[in-house]
C-alpha cells in the first residue's frame, strides 16, 4: 500500500477533499459559462488583477478563521466568537495606530496576543469548567464586539499608517500580500500538525477523549491551545479587516464570519463530532464560499437573498460527503453501490 | 407456600447470531423476593426486558395470575401490573419530588394539572413505603437513597402485583440498603412478588426467599435460599461444580517472594467505591484479581491508576510514595491499563493502528518531539508480528479491525511504553478463543520478560492458569489472597462464598 498512487487515492477521498473540489470545479465553470471575465486576469502596475484574485484575496480572512476553526472543531468544539475577536484586534491595532508613536512590529504582536489570550479564556471555559463550547464561546461572541467598543470609545476608528494599510492593501511578488499570509500560516499550521505530534493530539483527543486521556495525553491542555490558536487566527484575520477599510469599524467588521468558518471546515471534511481534520479541505471549503459569493455579486443577486443560494450550495456539498446519501443515490438508480 | 402468581415457560430470545435466552422459566410466588442471579451474559437483563415488555420473546409463554399476558411495551407490562426500577434510576434530577412520582399521569381538571391533588398522591404513595418527605423538594437534592425509594414510589402502581429491582442497592451504603430491605419486606409482606437482581450475595441471603440461576441464556435452577449454600450458588452461576479439585496452577514456583517489590499498595481505598485494601505486586509477577461481577475488581484496578484515585491509605511504587492523582501520574510512574470497554476507552475509532499504537508512547514523549516516522513502522511492523495483528497494514482505521486484533493493537500500545506493571482489565472479553490463547500466552511471556500484570478476568479458568497469586474480592473488599499451588477454582470460590 506504499505506491504513491494508492496514497493519493487515499489523500483525496480519505480526507473528504474530492467532494470541496468538485463542488468548487463545478462552480467554476459554471462562472467560466455565464459570467463575462470571470477568468480575465491582467497585470497593472506589476501586480497582478482579476476576479479570481479578488476571491483569493477576499477569502483570505475566512480562510485564517477556517485553520483555527478546523482544529477546533476537530477536538469536537466549535468557536463562535472568532467575529468578535476580529474586531477587538482590529480596534487594539487602530487605538495603537493612532494614539501611540508603537511601531507596527509592536503592535501587531500586541494584537494577536490579546486574542490569542481572549482564545485562552474560551479554552478555560470549555476543558477546565467544562462548559459547553457553543455556550462557551458564545460569551464572547455577543461580549467581544462590547470590549472593541470600549477600545475604541464606540467611534469607528480610522487610520492612514502606511504600514498597517499594507497588510491588507499591499501586493508582494505581484501579489496581495493577504495570500502571502495565508500561505505562511497554512504552511505554518500544517507543518506544526504534521511534523510534530500536535496533529495527533488534536485527533486523538477529538475521536475518544477518554481513551486518549488514558493513554497520558493531557487532554485539557490539547483543548486549551486549539481555542488559544484560533485566538490567534481570528486576531490575524481581523488585521487584515481593519487594514482593507483602514478603519476599525468594531458593530460590522466580522460579523456572521464565524459560520463562513465553520461551513468552510464542514464543507472541507472535517466532522463536527471531532477527529480527523483536514486542514487544506477547510481552505477549499473557504474558498468555495467566497467564490459563491464573488459570483452572486457580479451575477446581480441582491445581498440580502444571498444566503439562499449559499444554503443550497452548502447542502449539496455535505450531502455529497455523506456515504450514506451517496449509497441512497446510487441504489435509485439500481446501479452497482459505492462501495466504501 | 402460596400459589405461583407469575408463571415464565420456555422463554426464548435470539439477537441476529446470539441466542439470549434458551428455554428459561421464571416462577414468582405472591409475597416473595426472589433474587435473579448470574455473571455477565447470563440472560438476567434479557429475562427482565422480555418481563417488562421491552422485547417480545420469540418463544414461550407468561401468565400472571393465571391469565396470558404478551406485554409489547412498558406501559402495557405496568398495566399488566409488572413495575420496574431499573439500575440507572430514570428520573428527572430538576423536577420535584412529586412530579416525579407522578410524571406522565398527573390528574389533570380541562387539561390542567391539579398540583394540590398531585401532592396529595404523591405523599400518599411514599406514605406506602412509610417515608414522609418533602414531595416540594428538588429530585437533585435527595441522597441516591431518596431517589431509588422515589423511583420505587413511582414504580408502585396501585396495581402493581410484580416489582422488579435491577441492582438497587449498588450505589447505596449499608445504612441506606438497610432502609431500602424493611421497605421491600413490607412491601412482601403485603403480597408483592419483587424480583432482586444483584450481584451481591450478602444481601441475596440477607433478603431473598428464593433464587434463580442463570447462566449463559439458559436456566441451572431454582432453589430455596435457605437451602443453597453459598459455595453451590457460585458454583452454579461459574458452571464449576464445587467438590472437583483443580491441579492446574501448581506449575507457578512460589519463588516469587524474594522478587523485588514492585507496587505496594497499603490501606488504599475510596469512598463508595472500593474499601481499604493491601496488595503486593512483584517484579514478574502476574496477580489475578478474582472475584464475582461487582465485586470491585475493576474499580480497584481504576484506583490503581489514577482514574478515580484512593481518598485513603498509600501507594509505593518502587520503593517510593506516590500519589496517582491521573492517568498521566500512573503512566509516569511506570503503569498501564488496558480497560475492560475497549470502545469506549480503548480504541481511538478513526485513527490508524499505527496512530493507536503509538499513541501512549508518543503522550509520554510530548506533543513537541514527534517519534520519527521510520521508528513509527518499525514499531508497528514489529508488534504487528509478534503480536500476530491481523490487519491489512498500519494504516488501516482500528475500527475496521475485529474485536481480538483490536485488542492486540491496545496491548502493543502499552508494551511499547516498556511499563513497569500492566493491568489487564478482563483482556479476553468478547474476543474468540483463537486469540484469546495468544493473549493468556502473552501475559505469561511479559512475566519471564520481567513485567508485572495485574489481570482481572471473569473466567475462574482463565485467572487459575496464569496467575502466580491471586488477591480474592468480595462485596467491594479483598477477602483473601491465594498463593502457588492453592489458587484453584475450588479455593477461589470458597473465599467468595466465605461469610464472618
Amino acid at each position: 500500500m506504499n505506491d504513491p498512487l494508492a496514497k493519493l487515492k487515499r489523500w483525496f477521498t480519505g480526507g473528504g477533499l474530492l467532494w470541496p473540489l468538485l463542488g468548487l470545479a463545478a462552480l467554476l465553470a459554471y462562472d467560466f459559462a455565464f459570467v463575462d471575465g470571470f477568468f480575465r486576469l491582467e497585470v497593472r502596475d506589476g501586480h497582478l488583477y482579476g476576479t479570481l484574485i479578488d476571491i483569493l484575496n477576499q477569502g483570505s480572512k475566512t480562510m485564517l478563521l477556517a485553520l483555527g476553526m478546523t482544529l477546533v472543531i476537530a477536538t469536537g468544539g466549535v468557536d463562535l466568537s472568532v467575529g468578535s475577536l476580529m474586531a477587538i484586534a482590529g480596534a487594539i491595532a487602530a487605538a495603537l495606530v493612532t494614539q501611540s508613536e508603537m511601531s507596527l512590529a509592536l503592535i501587531v504582536p500586541i494584537a494577536l496576543c490579546a486574542t490569542a489570550a481572549l482564545g485562552v479564556f474560551n479554552g478555560a471555559l470549555v476543558s477546565v469548567a467544562g462548559i459547553q463550547p457553543i455556550v462557551a464561546t458564545l460569551i464572547l461572541m455577543v461580549a467581544g464586539r462590547g470590549i472593541a467598543m470600549l477600545i475604541t470609545g464606540g467611534q469607528i476608528v480610522t487610520f492612514e499608517h502606511a504600514g498597517f494599510v499594507y497588510i491588507g492593501n499591499g501586493h508582494f511578488m505581484g501579489l496581495p500580500f493577504t495570500l502571502t499570509i495565508v500561505a505562511l500560516a497554512l504552511g505554518g499550521t500544517s507543518l506544526l500538525m504534521r511534523k510534530t505530534a500536535c496533529g495527533l493530539f488534536v485527533e486523538a483527543a477529538g475521536d475518544n477523549e477518554t481513551a486518549s486521556r488514558f493513554s497520558g495525553l493531557p487532554t485539557r491542555w490539547v483543548k486549551l491551545s486549539v481555542y488559544a490558536f484560533s485566538g490567534l487566527c481570528a486576531g490575524l484575520a481581523g488585521l487584515i479587516a481593519a487594514s482593507n477599510i483602514k478603519a476599525a469599524d468594531s458593530s460590522r467588521v466580522g460579523e456572521m464570519m464565524e459560520l463562513d468558518a465553520i461551513f468552510a471546515v464542514v464543507v472541507g471534511g472535517t466532522a463536527l463530532t471531532g477527529g480527523r481534520f483536514n486542514l487544506l479541505g477547510s481552505i477549499v471549503g473557504a474558498l468555495l464560499i467566497q467564490t459563491l459569493t464573488t459570483t452572486m455579486i457580479t451575477q446581480g443577486v441582491p445581498p440580502a437573498v444571498a444566503p439562499v443560494p449559499k444554503a443550497i450550495v452548502i447542502v449539496a456539498v455535505c450531502l455529497l460527503q455523506s456515504e450514506r446519501f451517496r449509497n441512497e443515490v446510487s441504489g435509485w438508480f439500481g446501479k452497482r453501490r459505492a462501495t466504501a | 407456600m402460596s400459589e405461583p402468581l407469575l408463571q415464565m415457560r420456555g422463554i426464548r430470545k435470539v439477537f441476529p447470531g446470539v441466542v439470549a435466552l434458551d428455554d428459561v422459566d421464571l416462577t414468582l410466588r405472591a409475597g416473595e423476593v426472589h433474587a435473579l442471579m448470574g455473571e455477565n451474559g447470563a440472560g438476567k437483563s434479557t429475562l427482565i426486558k422480555v418481563l417488562t415488555g421491552v422485547y417480545r420473546a420469540d418463544g414461550g409463554e407468561t401468565s400472571l395470575a393465571g391469565a396470558v399476558i404478551n406485554p409489547g411495551s412498558t406501559l402495557e407490562a405496568e398495566a399488566a401490573g409488572i413495575s420496574t426500577v431499573y439500575q440507572e434510576v430514570n428520573l428527572v434530577g430538576s423536577l420535584s419530588i412529586a412530579e416525579n412520582i407522578l410524571l406522565g399521569r398527573q390528574p389533570r381538571r380541562f387539561g390542567v394539572i391539579r398540583w394540590g391533588e398531585t401532592r396529595r398522591l404523591a405523599k400518599r404513595a411514599l406514605a406506602r413505603l412509610g417515608l414522609e418527605l418533602d414531595v416540594d423538594a428538588q429530585l437533585d437534592s435527595c441522597s441516591m437513597a431518596i431517589q431509588q425509594m422515589v423511583a420505587i414510589a413511582r414504580a408502585l402502581d396501585v396495581k402493581a402485583r410484580v416489582l422488579i429491582l435491577d441492582e438497587p442497592t449498588s450505589s447505596l451504603d449499608d445504612q441506606e440498603t438497610a432502609a431500602l430491605f424493611k421497605i421491600m419486606r413490607q412491601l412482601r409482606d403485603e403480597g408483592l412478588a419483587i424480583v432482586f437482581v444483584t450481584h451481591f450475595l450478602d444481601q441475596v441471603y440477607e433478603i431473598s426467599d428464593r433464587i434463580t440461576v442463570l447462566r449463559n441464556g439458559a436456566l441451572v435452577g431454582e432453589y430455596e435460599t435457605a437451602e443453597l449454600p453459598r459455595l453451590e450458588l457460585i458454583g452454579k452461576m461459574l458452571g464449576r461444580k464445587p467438590e472437583i479439585v483443580d491441579h492446574a496452577a501448581a506449575d507457578g514456583d512460589d519463588g516469587g517472594e524474594s522478587a523485588e517489590e514492585l507496587l505496594a499498595a497499603s490501606g488504599v481505598g475510596r469512598k463508595g467505591s472500593v474499601r481499604p485494601l493491601d496488595l503486593t505486586i512483584r517484579k514478574g509477577e502476574v496477580v489475578g484479581l478474582g472475584g464475582l461481577l461487582g465485586s470491585g475488581r475493576t474499580e480497584t484496578a481504576r484506583m490503581l491508576f489514577g482514574i478515580e484515585p484512593p481518598d485513603s491509605g498509600s501507594l509505593r511504587i518502587g520503593g517510593e510514595t506516590r500519589r496517582l492523582g491521573n492517568p498521566r501520574k500512573a503512566i509516569a510512574s511506570g503503569l498501564a491499563f488496558c480497560s475492560e470497554d475497549r470502545k469506549g476507552e480503548g480504541i481511538i475509532p478513526h485513527l490508524s493502528v499505527r496512530e493507536n499504537l503509538i499513541l501512549a508512547l508518543q503522550a509520554s514523549r510530548g506533543p513537541i518531539r514527534l517519534l520519527p516516522r521510520a521508528e513509527q513502522e518499525e514499531l508497528c511492523a514489529h508488534y504487528i508480528k509478534a503480536l500476530n495483528i491481523k490487519t491489512p497494514d498500519a494504516e488501516t482505521p482500528i475500527s475496521n479491525l475485529s474485536g481480538g486484533n483490536q485488542q492486540k493493537a491496545l496491548l502493543a500500545r502499552w508494551l511499547a511504553l516498556q511499563p513497569k506493571l500492566i493491568i489487564l482489565d478482563e483482556p479476553t472479553r468478547g474476543i474468540d478463543v483463537g486469540a484469546k490463547a495468544e493473549i493468556e500466552k502473552l501475559v505469561r511471556s511479559l512475566r519471564e520478560k520481567g513485567m508485572a500484570v495485574l489481570f482481572i478476568s471473569s473466567e475462574l479458568e482463565e485467572v487459575v492458569h496464569t496467575c502466580d497469586r491471586v488477591a480474592v474480592l468480595r462485596d467491594r473488599r479483598k477477602v483473601g489472597e491465594l498463593t502457588g499451588s492453592e489458587i484453584t477454582e475450588q479455593r477461589i470460590m470458597q473465599l467468595v462464598a466465605h461469610h464472618e
